[in-house]
């Protein structure tokens, strides 16, 4: 067991913080404040090689590994949260589920692209009526000759309008199972934006990660090839639970992020802010809340860390499920992201609460952690399913 | 041959365009302090084409006597001919100092003619001094005496260095400009003019100059103010410097600022003063809204009076500043101009 | 063509110095960077590769942990590292730092040599002229600019009141400005990529024509006598006022000072 960084890895982070600081930071207070997508940055990273990380040479993308990749989003969203998701669903929830399921043709139609930054990625799940129940999903596929015809929507959808590919589930089949209830079968599609019949509905207003683009994708008869189906028929349920499994290691690391940047700037802040004629970080109360914060952003990186070392061992060809890993990261990481930006801002006092100082966009950013890619109570079924079973 | 045989404090008296540079006035300044503590004379190198006139400039401003290689290969700044000259000065007269200026020319010319001379040399130095080496007798070591200690700093002015040059001659320095004092210039004075060409034969090391660009800054120079209305990153905006300009022009100075203020573009590079800008030191420096990272302070504390304004008690401005005024410059700064008004005119 | 570009590994003094209890500076707490200038010089080779196509050779010396920068150089997208490291290399001034890498470079085929125009640990500019010096090719100092047509390289050479474009035959040597070019990332697979490779590591008896006497602390002309975190002049008054006192203030010293 080596809880040391290997030098390439000291590198490869050296590398992430350069550039978060110099490209990413200056540009986090106005993404929030105006909800810009931050286009001009995602193709900054993309030329760098920052939306193919784990994906393998061959492939277009840079060959390094899981753990890199996390930490390109840990500290992206250190500075600007937003930037962070927008690598985590391009490359968990879009590229890795093509680089696991698709077929050969597919990785070089889409995952090429995508990996050499020259296309965005986005998946599609959640729907008006289905989010953690995936039962009430309404997206229907039939196969129509040599097409897919697709219907239904998709809702809150990450990197939605800016990206190129789409991967959506859809029903396909409805079969009976052994008590006689019907059941719907799922498949997972890759769609192209562009394609007749599936437009953009509402972009949502959000409490943070504001710039990042969340919309509706409505499916109208829309007529996809064939060859677009995504691993076998039918098995689009566990290619999509699957696919969130990695998806939640990318979050967990963003919420890490996040956790790790409020924890930064108030151990800045606290050491130059001054009351009753001393440093704030002079005062015991707040050593000992700083205390605090390190510790748990310590114990949630170690989990972040484990679950992206358990994925690598994944990636590698073995058979081993890295779902609880990742569920307990995303819990943890987002709880603690969660708690250590409240309590940044309570340090930073009136001024935690003001735009000016970037805590207060932290902690607004904090909170879709808990909620997105599995809530955290959805997390903690995860995580109890496999400890009762 | 002896290090006892080489003699004489040289000093490369550089011009641009038959026109001396203000760094070369300085080293003869003080070039004449180290010759007379080492009893000895000051000589001028001057390289160029058709440059014979300005010996008579070089003597008033202390040159015992001029070293002229006068030809056509000089007539603009190229290293190989340069070197080949100043080197075979070196070879024939043997100075124990030369003194170049830590100009874009003299940072060139410098390392390239120690290393062809075979000894060392000092960069960017800021004092200069004659005295022994070891500084401090040390048991079982030869105590050198006349030793030229040459005064540096390094690491972005945080550390600082004397350094010796004991067992190679000459003594080679190169000189930060704007931190030697000029003699008051001695009207009439007269040098041994000697005139010496080393042959120049072109070979692979001459490089061939295309084209000249001049740009024309409409500048002033900072380093040649009397007085500095400079401010900082708590002036807080570049129409906000109008307000110094106000003060400057109402007591004949100038304006110049700190790095902050040319990372924020709201002044010219050419006005920044510290370890990455210029070297200052005028008769008054105000110190308006500038904190006082050492990066600035290393560039401006020789001044002779410096006055600082900062809202920030804690500022370190006023571990340097003479007077330290802790208080509102955007009220403090308009109501000064409108004092000095009155008292001027 | 081939590109031999010299960097030094040099502590970052961007985010502060850090000094121990007793005053005197803290190295190894500081991190350590690639020299921006050298860094500059690197990305002029890059580019010159991606343009007209060449090899590009990173050299550096010093202590074995400089490793890491040619890693870096290599992540960028240089095709070859070298460290030279020796104890007895140790302790140069930069007579004997220029003495050493061109003992290395006499080992090496270039058609051209970039180093940075100066370290910012150091700030002194001398090592690459004293190089050129040695291996008896043209320098040219101060680049802004660099393009290389034929045997040739035209360079914008950098002076105080504009600059000169200046022709030399390769081979050469340029010394680069930071002004010269805003360089590019690493790649997170350069990175790997950079891990791979082999570092050429060269002790003393690897350099060529280089005497003894001219090597590390002894081959070094100049010497420290005396060397001291800089002490700063002491504070004088300092008054908190309000606008109408502080002027009447400042006008007393003015005038007592006989500036007005």
């Amino acid at each position: 067991m080596d809880f040391t960084l290997s030098k390439q890895h000291e590198m490869v982070r050296k590398l992430f913080k350069d550039f978060a600081e110099n490209e990413v930071k200056p540009m986090a207070q106005e993404v929030d404040e105006t909800e810009q997508f931050p286009l001009e940055n995602v193709q900054k990273m993309g030329k760098l090689g920052f939306l193919g990380i784990p994906v393998p040479k061959e492939y277009g993308g840079q060959g390094a590994d899981i753990l890199s990749y996390i930490m390109c989003v840990e500290e992206l969203s250190k500075v600007c949260a937003t930037t962070g998701v927008v690598v985590s669903a391009h490359t968990s929830l879009c590229a890795d589920p093509i680089l696991t399921y698709g077929t050969e043709e597919q990785k070089q139609k889409y995952l090429v692209p995508l990996a050499k930054g020259e296309k965005i990625g986005a998946f599609g799940l959640t729907e008006p009526g289905a989010g953690t129940d995936a039962q009430g999903v309404q997206t229907k596929a039939v196969l129509d000759g040599d097409e897919w015809v697709l219907n239904g929507s998709k809702c809150f959808i990450t990197n939605g309008k800016y990206a190129d590919f789409y991967i959506i589930i859809a029903y396909t089949d409805i079969v009976e199972d052994r008590r006689g209830r019907k059941v719907k079968k799922f498949s997972a599609f890759i769609v192209e934006k562009g394609t007749p019949g599936f437009t953009f509905g509402t972009k949502e207003k959000k409490m943070g990660i504001r710039g990042s683009a969340t919309y509706e994708l409505i499916f109208q008869d829309c007529r996809i090839p064939k060859e677009n189906i995504l691993g076998p028929r039918g098995k689009g349920f566990p290619i999509a639970m699957h696919t969130l499994d990695g998806g939640r290691i990318g979050i967990a690391a963003q919420a890490l992020g996040i956790a790790e940047g409020a924890l930064e700037r108030t151990i800045e802040y606290t050491k130059e802010r001054k009351q009753f004629g001393r440093a704030i970080s002079a005062q015991q109360n707040t050593q000992f809340q700083l205390a605090n914060m390190a510790t748990k952003v310590e114990a949630a990186k170690m989990l972040v860390y484990k679950a992206a070392l358990k994925k690598q061992e994944f990636a590698d060809g073995k058979k081993v499920s890295y779902s609880v890993e990742a569920a307990m990261a995303k819990l943890a990481a987002a709880e603690v992201a969660m708690e250590v930006t409240t309590k940044a801002v309570q340090l930073f006092g009136g001024y935690g609460y003001i735009r000016e100082y970037d805590v207060e966009r932290m902690m607004r950013d904090a909170k879709i952690t808990e909620i997105y890619e599995g809530t955290s109570e959805v997390q903690r079924m995860v995580i109890s399913g496999s400890l009762l079973k | 041959m002896g290090l006892e045989e080489y003699k004489g404090v040289y000093v490369f008296a550089q011009q641009v365009d038959n026109e001396l540079s203000g760094i070369a006035f300085e080293l003869l300044g003080k070039a004449k302090e180290l010759a007379k503590d080492l009893n000895t004379d000051v000589t001028a190198m001057l390289l160029g084409s058709d440059v014979k006139g300005l010996v008579d400039q070089l003597a008033e401003y202390g040159a015992d006597k001029v070293i002229v290689v006068d030809d056509p290969e000089l007539k603009n700044y190229r290293t190989e001919p340069y070197a080949h000259a100043v080197a075979s000065i070196i070879n024939e007269y043997k100075p124990e100092i030369v003194l170049v200026g830590a100009t874009a020319i003299g940072r060139d010319l410098g390392p390239r003619v120690s290393a062809r001379v075979a000894t060392g040399l000092t960069a960017d130095c800021t004092v200069l001094e004659i005295g022994d080496f070891p500084i401090n007798p040390i048991p079982g070591k030869e105590q050198k005496h006349n030793q030229l200690l040459m005064t540096r700093p390094a690491f972005g002015g945080n550390t600082i260095a004397t350094i010796a040059c004991p067992d190679n001659r000459p003594q080679m320095a190169t000189v930060r400009p704007g931190v030697m004092q000029k003699i008051d210039p001695i009207a009439g004075a007269k040098a041994e003019v000697i005139e010496y060409n080393p042959g120049f034969t072109p070979n692979n090391k001459y490089v061939e100059i295309l084209d000249i660009v001049k740009e024309v800054s409409d500048t002033v120079d900072i380093m040649e103010a009397k007085i500095l209305v400079s401010g900082g990153r708590g002036v807080g905006s570049a129409e906000n410097f109008k307000m110094l300009q106000d003060l400057a022009d109402v007591i004949g100075g100038t304006v110049s600022c700190s790095r902050a203020v040319v990372d924020n573009g709201w002044m010219p590079k050419e006005l920044q003063v510290g370890q990455t800008g210029k070297t200052v030191r005028p008769n008054v420096y105000f110190a308006i809204g500038i904190s006082g990272a050492i990066q600035h302070t290393a560039g401006m504390e020789e001044s002779d009076i410096i006055i600082a304004i900062n809202k920030d008690e804690t500022a370190p401005i006023f571990d340097v500043a003479d007077y330290g005024i802790v208080g509102d410059l955007n009220k403090i700064v308009p109501k000064l101009t409108e004092a000095l008004k009155a008292v001027v005119k | 063509m081939k590109i031999v570009v010299c960097i030094k590994q040099v502590p970052d003094t961007k985010g502060g110095v850090k000094f121990n209890p007793d005053g005197t500076l803290d190295r190894g707490a500081m991190l350590t960077i690639m020299n921006p200038d050298d860094k500059a010089g690197l990305e002029a080779a890059l580019r010159l590769k991606d343009e007209v196509g060449a090899e590009v050779t990173v050299l550096t010396m010093g202590l074995p942990k400089a490793d890491e920068v040619l890693r870096e150089a290599m992540a960028m997208g240089a095709d070859n590292g070298i460290l030279v490291t020796d104890r007895v290399l140790g302790g140069a001034d930069t007579w004997a730092t220029s003495t050493t890498l061109a003992g290395a470079l006499r080992n090496i085929d270039y058609d051209l040599i970039i180093t940075g125009r100066q370290a910012i640990d150091g700030d002194t500019a001398q090592v690459g002229p004293q190089i050129s010096e040695h291996l008896d090719i043209p320098v040219i100092s101060y680049a802004k600019a660099i393009k290389v047509e034929g045997d040739s390289v035209i360079v914008e050479r950098q002076y105080d009141d504009g600059y000169h474009v200046v022709k030399a035959k390769m081979p050469c040597l340029v010394t680069a400005l930071s002004e010269l070019n805003e360089p590019r990332y690493m790649t997170p697979g350069g990175i790997f990529d950079a891990f791979e490779k082999e570092v050429t590591v060269w002790g003393r008896a690897d350099l060529k024509d280089v005497d003894d006497s001219n090597l590390g602390l002894a081959g070094s002309p100049t010497k420290i006598a005396k060397a001291s975190d800089k002490v700063r002049k002491g504070a004088g008054e300092k008054v908190a006022l309000e606008a109408d006192e502080a002027v009447t203030y400042i006008m007393d010293k003015l005038k007592e000072k006989h500036v007005i």
